[in-house]
Parts: C-alpha cells; sequence; structure tokens
C-alpha cells in the first residue's frame, strides 16, 4: 500500500474521530452567514465618479466643480451618454455615476424640477449608501447656497443602485465570508493539525522514516482542501437559499478560484507550523498572520479604499484581499476570466510561492 | 566482518551554553543488546536522535550500518528503527489502524510483515480496535515497539522505553527484547534504571552528555576500585549523618534499605574495613549497627565516576 | 477534633470505592506511624492514585473508614489539606516563576505569615545551596534541584504528612541520594512520609511499604520482610510474584 494513501486515510480518521472540531468546521461557515447580516457604516473617500453631462453649461460646471473640489470625489470620465457608464461600472472604473437630465441648467434657470440622477454601484452597499450620502450633501449644499441667491431649490437627486438592486449586506459579506471561513479551515486547521503532531511526539516517528516532506505535507493538505471545498459549497448554499444571494457569474470559475485561495491558505498553515512547535503558538500566529488580515485587509469588512495608504499597501500581499476582489466580481458583477485574470494571476503566483517556501521550510530533522 | 553497526566517534551536540552530547564515542557491536545508562539530561535521547538522522552533530561523526547519519539519511531511514522516548503513537487511532499507518509508511503492509511482528503482536491483536489513548503503558510500550519493527529494521533504537512503566510491564518488555536478540537483531537502547542495564549485553554509563564508563555490566560493576560497606541499622538517618564523621569514608549513601559506605583506604581487606566501620559505630553508640561488605553495583560505580567527575557527594 | 482517638498518621479500615461497576480500591486497611516513610506500590490501574486520592481529601470513600493526621477523610477534607504536602514530579513548581516566588506562592497558600515564609525561605535556600540562583528561574534549574526544591517546598508548611509520587524517577544517582537524605532528615524530624511509585527500586529506600494489585493490598511490610518472605532478591522480584507469577519463573522458585 502506498505511503501517501496511509497518510490520506490516517489524517481522515484524525478529522472524522475529532467531532467537536468536525461539528464547528461543518456548522461555522452556516452560522457565520447568518451572523454577517449585518452592516457596518464605513466612510468614504477618493470615490471614483463619472459624470454624464449632455448640455453642459454654467450651472452643471459649478455643480462638477464642487464635486472636483471637495476631496470626497474624483472624477474619472465625464460624458454626454450614458453609454460609457456601462463599462466603467463593470471594470470597477467607476463607484458613483452623476447623471444631469438634458437640459438641466435650462430647467433650474426656468424654476422648473431640474432632473438629477445618481447612480451608486451599491456592490458594497455600506459604502454606496455612504456614497449617496456624501452625493447629497453636495447638492444640498449647492441648493442651499442656491436659495440664498434666489431662493428656489428645484433638485430632485434620484438614487438608484445597480448589480445589486436589493441591497443587501449578505450579498457583499458572502465573498469575504467564504475567505475567512477558507482561512480558518485551511490555514488554522493545516497549522494545528501539524503541530499537534509536533506536541504529541509523532512528527518524531514520521521524520524517522522515509517520508519525504512533500508525501507528509499533500497527507496533510489533501483533507483539509476537500473539507474547505465543501465549506464553499455550504456557504454559496446558504447565501444563496437564506439571503437569495446572487450567482451572476460562472460557479465553476467560482469554486477554481476558491480550490486557488484553499492552496495559499494551506501554504500559510504549512509556514506557520514550520515556525512553531506548540498548537498554542500556532493557533495564536495563524490567528494574527492569516485570520486578522483577512478580515481586516481584504475589504471583507472594512472598505479598502478608505483605508490610510500603508495599510493599502499592506493589503496587497493579503491573499484573501483578491479573492474577494475575484469573488465579488464573479457573484454579483457577473464578469468572468477576461477582467479577472490579473487578480487570478496575482493569486496563483502568490500560491506558487507560498507552496515552494513551505516544502522548503519543512525540516526534514528536528530543532 | 563488516563495520560496526553503530560507530560514533567524538560527537558534539550542543544547545546554547550547553553540550547535550559532550564529545561521545562509542562501538555498537553485530547482535548485541547495547544501553546507554543515565539519568535524565544525560544526553541520551540527543544522541539518539542524532543516531537516527533526526538531529544534526555539531562535530564529530556517526555511521550507523555503515551509513554516515548526516549525509545518508534517506537510506537510513529505510533501514533504522525508533521508538522515540515519547509515547509517538496516534491516541486515537485503533491498534491495528496505527499499525497499518506505520506498515504503509514504508509501502508494506501488516498481513505481509506478520510472521516477522507476530511475537509481540499476538499479544496485542486481542485489542485491534482499541484506541491507543486507552491503553496500559505497558501495551502502550509493545505497540510502539511494534510500529517501530513493522518494516524490518536492520537495528533498533529504543529511548527509554520502560520509562512510565510498571515494574511487570518493565520486565516483560526486557524479556521481549532478550528474545529479540536472539534473531541478531542489533538493539540500541536507553535508561536511566540503573538495575536495567544488567539487562544488556554492554552499557555506557552516561552523564552530562559524557560516557563515564563502557563496558559488560558485571565489568562495570567489577571496576569498583574501593571496599564497598552495607551498613544496616533502624535508625539510617543518624547512622548516615554519624558516618560522615568516620576518619575513612570516601563516601556514604542511603542505598536501597542500607546505606552504602566506601572506604577510602585503596585495597584494603574488606573483613578489616566493617570491623572498624562496626567499632566505629558502636563507639558512637549505634550498637545495633550491622557492617557487612558488599558487591558493588552498576550504581555505586556510577556514584563514584561521576563524583570523580563533578564535585564530590554534596553533604546534601 | 482528633476523632480517630490515636496518633497514627493515616489509619484505614476497609477503605473502598467504587467507578459504576467498577471496584478501584477494595477494602483497603493499613496503617501508618508518624515519622514512617511508607512506600505505597502498585502497578498501573491498580488503585494507587484512587487510594491517594481518598486520603488527601480529593475524592469521597464509597464505603470503610479513614483518618489522615486525625482528621475523617469523609467530614474533615478541608482539615486534611491543610495538614498534607503534596508533590509529584509533573506538577509541583511554577517554571516561569523564580525559587523565591514559588517558596512565597506556596507560603501564601498555606497562610503563613511574611517572618514565617522569610525564615523557612532562607533555611531552604542555605540547606539546598541555592541561595546564589535564588532568583532565577525555577525552570532553568537542573531537574535534580528542582526535585529538592519541590519537596521542601511541600514541607514548607511543616505539615504532618507528605505525599511524594514517584519523586526520584530519572535523577542521576547522586541527586536521588541527596533526595532521600532530604526525606528520611523530615520523617526524623517527626513528618510522616507516604511515598507512592511504581519503581520499585525506589521502594527498597522506605521503612514499610505496601503493594497493591487489583484494588487489594497484597503485601504490607518492610522491604526485608516482603523479599524474605517470598524469597526474592528485590522488591521488583516480589512485585511480579504477586502480580504475574507466571513471569517470575525463571531464577526462584514459584511457591
Amino acid at each position: 500500500m502506498s505511503a501517501l494513501f496511509g497518510l490520506l486515510r490516517k489524517e481522515a480518521y484524525h478529522i472524522l474521530r475529532d467531532r467537536r472540531t468536525l461539528a464547528v468546521l461543518i456548522f461555522m461557515p452556516v452560522v457565520q452567514v447568518m451572523l454577517f447580516g449585518f452592516s457596518i457604516r464605513t466612510d468614504v473617500r477618493d470615490v471614483r465618479l463619472v459624470i454624464v453631462d449632455p448640455t453642459p453649461d454654467a450651472t452643471t460646471l459649478e455643480i462638477r466643480n464642487r464635486f472636483a473640489a471637495g476631496g470626497v470625489f474624483r472624477i474619472v470620465g465625464v460624458s454626454r451618454t450614458e453609454e460609457p457608464l456601462e463599462p466603467l461600472f463593470r471594470t470597477d472604473s467607476a463607484q458613483v455615476g452623476l447623471v444631469f437630465e438634458a437640459g438641466f441648467g435650462r430647467h433650474l434657470a426656468a424654476g422648473d424640477p431640474a432632473q438629477l440622477l445618481v447612480i451608486t454601484d451599491a456592490t458594497e452597499p455600506n459604502t454606496g449608501t455612504s456614497r449617496q450620502f456624501y452625493v447629497s450633501a453636495v447638492i444640498q449644499q449647492y441648493e442651499s447656497d442656491l436659495a440664498l441667491r434666489s431662493g428656489a431649490v428645484r433638485i430632485t437627486p434620484q438614487v438608484r443602485s445597480r448589480f445589486n438592486p436589493t441591497r443587501e449586506s449578505t450579498n457583499l459579506f458572502v465573498p469575504g465570508l467564504m475567505a475567512m471561513v477558507l482561512t480558518i479551515i485551511a490555514a488554522l486547521m493545516t497549522a494545528l493539525s501539524l503541530t499537534r503532531e509536533k506536541e504529541t511526539g509523532t512528527m518524531e516517528a514520521l521524520l524517522v522514516s522515509p517520508l519525504r516532506p512533500w508525501q507528509i505535507i499533500v497527507g496533510k493538505v489533501a483533507p483539509y482542501l476537500a473539507i474547505g471545498f465543501l465549506a464553499t459549497l455550504a456557504v454559496l448554499l446558504v447565501a444563496r437559499v437564506v439571503f437569495r444571494v446572487p450567482m451572476e457569474g460562472s460557479l465553476v470559475l467560482l469554486l477554481g478560484e476558491g480550490t486557488l485561495f484553499i492552496l495559499v491558505a494551506l501554504s500559510l498553515g504549512i509556514l506557520v507550523s514550520a515556525r512553531t512547535s506548540s498548537q498554542r503558538v500556532a493557533m495564536l500566529a495563524a490567528m494574527m498572520g492569516t485570520m486578522l488580515p483577512t478580515q481586516m485587509l481584504s475589504g471583507f469588512i472594512f472598505p479598502l479604499e478608505s483605508m490610510p495608504r500603508p495599510l493599502q499597501w499592506i493589503s496587497i500581499i493579503v491573499p484573501a484581499r483578491w479573492f474577494v476582489f475575484i469573488a465579488r466580481g464573479i457573484m454579483l458583477k457577473g464578469v468572468g476570466l477576461a477582467y479577472l485574470w490579473r487578480e487570478t494571476l496575482v493569486l496563483a503566483a502568490m500560491t506558487l510561492v507560498l507552496l515552494v517556501a513551505s516544502v522548503r521550510s519543512f525540516r526534514v530533522r528536528l530543532q | 566482518m563488516s563495520e560496526a553497526p553503530v560507530v560514533v566517534d567524538d560527537v558534539v551536540k550542543r544547545y546554547g551554553e550547553v553540550a547535550a552530547v559532550d564529545h561521545v564515542t562509542a562501538e555498537v557491536r553485530h547482535g548485541e543488546l547495547f544501553g546507554f545508562i543515565g539519568p535524565d539530561g544525560a544526553g541520551k535521547t540527543t544522541l539518539f536522535r542524532i543516531l537516527t538522522t533526526l538531529l544534526l552533530p555539531d562535530s564529530g561523526s556517526a555511521r550507523v550500518l555503515g551509513r554516515d547519519v548526516v549525509t545518508d539519511l534517506w537510506a537510513l531511514r529505510r533501514e533504522i528503527g525508533y521508538m522515540p522516548g515519547r509515547f509517538s503513537l496516534y491516541p486515537d487511532l485503533s491498534v491495528r489502524e496505527n499499525l497499518d499507518f506505520f506498515a504503509s509508511v514504508f509501502g508494506t503492509t501488516v498481513a505481509r510483515e506478520y510472521e516477522h511482528i507476530a511475537p509481540i503482536y499476538s499479544q496485542l491483536e486481542e485489542f485491534n480496535d482499541r484506541r491507543a489513548a486507552a491503553l496500559s503503558g505497558g501495551m502502550k510500550q509493545k505497540l510502539a515497539l511494534c510500529c517501530a519493527l513493522v518494516h524490518r529494521p536492520n537495528i533498533l533504537f529504543l529511548d527509554e522505553p520502560t520509562t512510565g512503566v510498571d515494574a511487570v510491564s518493565r520486565r516483560e518488555f526486557w524479556e521481549l527484547l532478550a528474545r529479540m536478540r536472539t534473531s541478531g537483531l542489533t538493539i540500541v537502547v536507553s535508561t536511566p534504571y540503573m538495575d536495567e542495564a544488567n539487562r544488556c549485553d554492554r552499557v555506557a554509563l552516561m552523564q552530562n552528555g559524557r560516557i563515564l564508563a563502557t563496558d559488560a555490566p558485571a565489568a562495570v560493576a567489577a571496576s569498583f576500585e574501593r571496599t564497598l560497606l552495607a551498613v544496616r541499622s533502624p535508625d539510617r538517618y543518624r547512622v548516615l549523618l554519624a558516618l560522615r564523621d568516620y576518619p575513612h569514608t570516601q563516601r556514604v549513601y542511603p542505598f536501597g534499605e542500607s546505606l552504602h559506605l566506601a572506604d577510602d583506604r585503596a585495597g584494603i581487606d574488606a573483613a578489616r574495613a566493617s570491623s572498624e566501620a562496626t567499632a566505629f559505630l558502636h563507639d558512637k553508640g549505634f550498637t545495633d549497627a550491622r557492617v557487612e561488605p558488599t558487591p558493588p553495583t552498576i550504581e555505586d560505580v556510577f556514584i563514584s565516576r561521576m563524583s570523580a567527575v563533578n564535585a564530590p557527594v554534596a553533604a546534601a | 477534633m482528633t476523632s480517630s482517638g490515636d496518633d497514627r498518621a493515616i489509619r484505614t479500615n476497609g477503605l473502598t470505592r467504587t467507578f459504576g461497576a467498577f471496584t478501584a480500591v477494595d477494602h483497603i486497611t493499613f496503617d501508618v506511624k508518624p515519622g514512617e516513610v511508607f512506600g505505597f506500590l502498585g502497578a498501573n490501574g491498580a488503585g494507587k492514585t484512587t487510594a491517594i486520592r481518598m486520603l488527601t481529601g480529593l475524592l469521597t470513600p464509597s464505603s470503610g473508614e479513614a483518618w489522615v493526621a486525625g482528621h475523617d477523610v469523609y467530614r474533615e477534607s478541608e482539615l486534611i489539606k491543610r495538614d498534607i504536602g503534596y508533590m509529584s514530579q509533573r506538577f509541583s513548581l511554577y517554571d516561569d516563576l523564580t525559587v523565591r516566588e514559588n517558596i512565597r506562592l506556596y507560603g501564601g497558600i498555606y497562610d503563613l505569615t511574611r517572618d514565617q515564609i522569610r525564615d523557612r525561605t532562607e533555611r531552604i535556600l542555605s540547606r539546598l545551596g541555592l541561595s546564589d540562583t535564588a532568583h532565577d528561574a525555577v525552570g532553568a534549574l537542573p531537574l535534580g534541584w528542582k526535585q529538592k526544591l519541590a519537596l521542601s517546598v511541600a514541607l514548607l508548611h511543616e505539615p504532618r504528612i507528605v505525599f511524594l509520587d514517584e519523586p526520584t524517577s530519572g535523577v542521576d544517582p547522586i541527586t536521588r541520594r541527596q533526595f532521600w537524605e532530604l526525606i528520611y532528615e523530615a520523617a526524623h524530624a517527626g513528618t510522616t512520609v507516604l511515598v507512592t511509585t511504581h519503581y520499585m527500586d525506589e521502594a527498597e529506600y522506605c521503612d514499610r511499604i505496601s503493594i497493591m494489585v487489583a484494588g487489594r493490598i497484597a503485601a504490607l511490610g518492610s522491604p526485608a520482610e516482603l523479599k524474605r518472605d517470598a524469597g526474592a532478591s528485590s522488591i521488583d522480584e516480589v512485585f511480579v510474584r504477586l502480580v504475574r507469577p507466571e513471569l517470575a519463573g525463571g531464577g526462584g522458585p514459584a511457591q
């Protein structure tokens, strides 16, 4: 019988017999999805604004200037028609669209209601709401300034969400949640399971055998890869059935990207275990090194764009940041590899680097 | 005949300031049951880990079965059987599952090796489905031994196999080893229990990373260079204190039921030494003290060699 | 307060403890005199641990009687805990505290006064030759020193009885002697010492020993008596004959 098969079977016994942990692994994703059914208010900066102004005049130009000057918005495009809006939103180049109706300045000057349409990308509902709030604030300021001069306020901002019309926070959280759950299962459980062998002394017996590091690692990793995959399905299922979270893009692509992410997390877990010798330290290291960044720096809970620059830079090396972006793109916007190939490449590169590093960091001897 | 199965040449292994193994040179012969005897912290485990390719020595070299333990580790790992000091089986797996696992690691099966491990496995078979965690100490050791033997190693390293095991299981275990030895397998074992030294063909006494003596147990015991007396008295604590003032005391210490007194006069007649010590104790009022010559044990030799290396026996 | 009506350190009469259908300790009866070094032997699972837990007030017996330091184990377990000391190889001292801090900690646990703690700390430090390392973490001490310190700490509140669990397994022969000298010294000063162990060579140092087999006391007496009665050369031999007669074979006559 092959050594690898023996290892896999042994690992399966461990997992199946540790009933409590197994129950946690199965129920945690479900419970998490339920828990994250609330939203967290967030601050907004550097919002990418696209303006559609069919009939530019002094009035619309002044309003546009106010948006450009406020410091909250950055105008990424101005157009006379609505056509460029769709691709800009899809590629995430624009976050808010400001559409003046034709003859906006004329209507206002004539004392008629002037229509202003505010389109928010509510893929991220918290920030979407905040952005709408900022847009309204700019308009209201303009209105009140106008009222002082003429005493007539006729602007009616309309708000419309895209991609995520119901603005369910769950929609936003599900991709981040998948990243969390997979990090816990893959990184934490792998690290714990390897350090447990060190702690109990069984690692000594494994090391003294002719098993090669890659065999030990694959034997450890494969079962958790499978569990991680199942957990992904569980999260998606609950999200779909209970919260009706959309699945705009390809499920197969999402599962593929999920597997890639699990591999990254598993490699991190092995790295953590290579540097620690007790489960307690491994647990802390896995929490600090993988779970915390996943929670804080992936855009899962706190939007990256409203973070200080240094944190944004740090987030670049957080694998979950890329996965969350990819998962949101696939699930909520329905985009495919054509738009996500860069992020996918980043994840793949991370997987490769970390896997090589973890196999190399695995000692064939005791310290 | 080819090279000895274990050749250790001036091996040093340090942990920071402490030399866990301090210039150790030793040789184990073919088919021998060889014991490294020494207390916790003597360096036995570190030495065993070096010999089983688990640790790199800082300097010196070691060869096992003719292979270098540093450069030839993958070939060696197929050929050695090693039972670590700590319980190294999976507590959540059953007896059979543990055995199956270690067989699979070496690309074999329990069925194929059955004949080979049967002498030990037959004692475990009725507990096949019991989790290793639920086995008694003696059973755990037998299972660990079975797992270390399942790939038919050419040499067996057992690090403190009898620590934490009750007296009956210890005896059973040593009898198993004696039986295995008859098959010609070279067995290297370590133990902190001096009384187990007599079970080995040859022993090395270890202390503070160094080897104090290497020889057959009887020869080690016979190497005690003083006249040794056993002193028995109901009031052994006060007798012990009194003997500290006896002018010919080289060392006196509790030894089981009695006290052992090493006379500091080289080559003195044992009967004369006894009667002089008896007279001294009588003078001190210990009229019921009995003194008689006693054959030195490995433990007496250990104490004597340790004292020579370190400080004299502290007055405690 | 003394309900047993005599000065024996430990007295048991038909002491029994069952767990469901399993009888862990089965009617054991024995006495230990003050100042005696009493060895409490048995194989793993023979009932030693259960018996000790009852005697230290941690476990209520199912039936039978027992007094420890004159206190009834059923009703006065709190008083028992004040009058006994306990040392085990596995746990006794905190490795991350210094020698002094460990002593102070245990002094505090047993309600010693500041003066008592200070005096006894100095006494222990000079007795063990630890004065120079008093501010070192206990974890950094060699095993033998730790063991001696642990015993001294167990004796800190001058208990009438001290329970020692495998106190010298694994230590070097010289430290072992020093340890036994400490035990004899305490016994000489009137402290009763109860040593539980499954290492038979440790038993030879005791005044009297009892050997438990399957919950019962199978032999009781001085090591010399037991060896004489069994015609054996060591307590190890005596033990094996009691527990597994067929194994003893080889040398001596099997009765």
